[in-house]
């Protein structure tokens, strides 16, 4: 890895905690609504799987998904848009911070169900296979999720028909209040891997390298070898499952104790000693990313709220094959539009100057 | 024109889909080797190999969601339910997942999918075997739900729920699948919200679809020995609805009733009533009646399951109560 490289990687993570103590603070000032459900301390996990991942590559996250959408590179500006509620949000303001879709950059997102992306991350499998392409599919959702009976219904077809999609579990010990030991009766979450004969193992999920080696070997092994792997990486929410959760169900010491473990400190002790990173440069890009987010929630501020048409855009594909005089008298049908819609793009982010709106 | 099954008109209609579009493919319990619970899928596996025509685990939840996920990506999947009961594990795939993916993300994701299979009463196999779930997936935007009752238009309709970008709810009914009727030879399709009037006349309109069809068929014979002609009308999609076939045909009547095999609360007839009640109210000589299953799960007892179902008699009941006679 070239020091270029290594910074880069480094940014990205900065850049999803930056961006999201600012979601907290908005949050907090009422100036967005919802659920707010933080990646805080987990960044190391999606950094290191995007930086792996080919441009025609999918992916799926749980709720938890602002830092899948960052560190793939989509615009922080239309994301804190999004979690405004403003027409000019990822998802148009209809998804929220649960919602996060790019899918011209393989982005399908946040679900909001535990659990329930996981068969459909299969499905995208079943369709690479089915094309006989050697595209992969990375599905991330929590520790939460494996006891959930979607889990164990997709890793068995993954497994019986060689699906290349790479399973992670970001363990972050926690579902909501309830700890891992209270659900799950095995703790290696891993060893699940075995009941269906696939390749599984146990990570670090606080250290950017070691999460970004493990998951190289899984998505190769889907690429060339058709075959899922089941990888928990152990991580940790640093803040409540969302913004209504204070988190009394863990101790003050074991926060701080997981928190001496910060994946992005971890990384710039990396960055120093291999790759004679000054502490200047790093704070410059700290400085670089604090503006980035600041001008993501000056955007927000600034774009319009949805028109009351938007309401029933978007339902419906408009389709040939549904009769004119049934579509016409439904406000949805009415507004179905043939084509997909495809989120705006603007210039990308310079320190030097704001950039301004350009058409897509 | 060629007279034929029900069973044999789905069969045909999803492998001229497949031959047509490589996009196509099919997946659920015993479609494959088994050639079909219900031998819907005969000859599909052979013809077009195990990654088109997929037989999946008893593992309803999966087979929707990789049907969801492979549409996702611009494939166009069938998923088979044995029977639409088993659908209900397969819930959240349709109703968080299928109907609302497009929405929730601003329009860039589409489901073009296709989930069917029979649903309703069969011949005594009881409560968790005989379910009419139509009015549950007709009440979900984003879905689009088509119940057929002849060959005909079992044909025509999935054809176009094949080609259809929008997630589609095919449900079909057993007891229909030994149906025969004229299916034309050559090339169709028949348009997802438009109904069809069965049987004309002008004495009062029954609104009826998928087996209820028979019911009112049966009806309508019986009646026209007495001199009252009744006019059939099936909707053929539930949503979106053709209300205009409806309301012309109440609107000449002047009298309605609704036939459904589900069950008569918060039932899809109610919505039927419904509109009819604000849009042709000046035209109406009684209010709308509704004929529907019992309100209680379905017993095994042959005796008791005549009892539950809607039966021409009680049509033939509501329909003289419409007419005061």
């Amino acid at each position: 890895m070239t020091k270029d490289e290594a910074l880069a990687l480094y940014r990205s993570m900065l850049l999803i905690r930056r961006f999201e103590e600012r979601c907290a603070q908005v949050y907090v000032e009422g100036k967005i609504g919802g659920f707010l459900h933080l990646y805080i301390g987990q960044e190391a996990i999606a950094v290191g799987a995007m930086s792996l991942l080919r441009p025609d590559d999918y992916f799926l996250g749980s709720y938890r998904d602002h830092g899948y959408a960052l560190a793939r590179g989509t615009d922080p500006r239309p994301l804190m848009a999004e979690l405004w509620g403003r027409a000019s949000g990822i998802s148009r303001g209809k998804g929220g911070s649960m919602h996060f879709y790019d899918v011209p950059s393989g982005n399908f997102g946040g679900d909001g169900i535990v659990g329930g992306h996981l068969p459909i991350a299969a499905g995208m499998g079943y369709a690479i296979r089915l094309r006989n392409t050697d595209q992969v599919v990375v599905c991330f959702f929590g520790d939460g999720a494996v006891n959930e009976g979607a889990f164990h219904e997709a890793l068995n077809v993954s497994a019986l028909w060689g699906l290349p999609v790479v399973y992670v579990i970001e363990n972050n010990r926690y579902g909501m209040g309830t700890s891992l030991d209270r659900a799950s009766s095995v703790k290696d979450l891993y060893q699940r891997g075995s009941a269906y004969g696939i390749p599984r193992r146990d990570v670090d999920g606080m250290d950017l390298l070691t999460v970004r080696g493990a998951l190289a070997e899984a998505i190769d092994r889907a690429r060339r070898e058709k075959s899922p792997t089941l990888l928990e990486v152990e991580t940790y929410r640093y803040r409540g499952h969302s913004m209504s959760d204070p988190g009394k169900y863990r101790t003050k010491e074991e926060v701080e104790e997981m928190m001496r473990h910060d994946p992005i400190l971890r990384f710039a002790s990396v960055l120093g000693e291999q790759h004679r990173v000054a502490p200047a440069e790093l704070e410059a890009i700290d400085k670089d990313v604090q503006d980035q987010v600041a001008e993501s929630v000056r955007f927000a501020e600034e774009s319009p709220w949805p028109s009351a048409e938007e309401l029933y855009q978007d339902v419906y594909v408009r389709s040939p094959y549904i009769h004119a005089k049934a579509a016409e008298k439904d406000p949805a049908w009415r507004a179905a539009e043939a084509q997909d819609r495809v989120p705006e793009r603007f210039p990308a982010w310079t320190q030097q100057a704001a950039p301004a709106k350009v058409e897509s | 024109m060629p007279v034929i099954s029900m069973r044999e008109a789905l069969n045909s209609a999803m492998r001229e889909e497949m031959r047509r579009d490589p996009s196509v493919f099919l997946l659920g319990e015993e479609v494959a080797e088994y050639q079909g619970a219900y031998k819907i899928t005969q000859g599909l596996f052979q013809e077009f190999g195990e990654w088109r025509v997929r037989d999946t685990p008893i593992a309803e939840e999966v087979i929707a969601g990789v049907a969801v996920g492979a549409a996702f990506v611009g494939l166009r999947p069938i998923a088979e339910m044995m029977t639409f009961n088993f659908s209900l594990l397969a819930l959240d795939q349709i109703v968080n997942h299928a109907a609302k993916y497009r929405y929730m993300s601003g329009g860039q994701i589409r489901c073009p999918m296709v989930m069917r299979g029979p649903s309703g009463a069969a011949a005594q196999v009881a409560a968790q075997h005989s379910q009419a779930f139509e009015s549950w997936f007709a009440h979900i935007p984003g879905l689009v739900v088509v119940m057929p009752s002849t060959p005909k238009d079992a044909k025509g309709l999935l054809k176009s729920a094949i080609r259809d970008d929008n997630p589609v709810i095919f449900m079909e009914n057993e007891v229909l699948y030994n149906l025969k009727g004229e299916v034309p030879e050559a090339e169709f399709t028949i348009p997802l919200g438009l109904g069809e009037v069965k049987r004309a006349g002008n004495d009062v309109t029954i609104v009826a679809w998928s087996r209820s069809v028979q019911y009112a068929l049966q009806a309508a014979e019986l009646l026209a020995k007495d001199g009252v002609e009744a006019e059939i009308v099936d909707p053929r999609t539930l949503r979106p609805l053709d209300e205009d076939v409806i309301f012309d045909s109440v609107r000449k009547t002047n009298r309605c009733v609704v036939v459904e095999e589900g069950w008569r609360y918060a039932g899809f007839g109610a919505e039927i009533a419904d509109r009819v009640q604000r849009e042709c109210f000046d035209a109406l000589d009684a209010p709308v009646i509704r004929v529907t299953a019992a309100d209680v799960p379905m017993p095994y007892s042959k005796i008791l399951e005549k009892a539950f179902l809607p039966q021409p008699e009680k049509v033939i009941e509501a329909v003289r109560q419409v007419l005061y006679r």
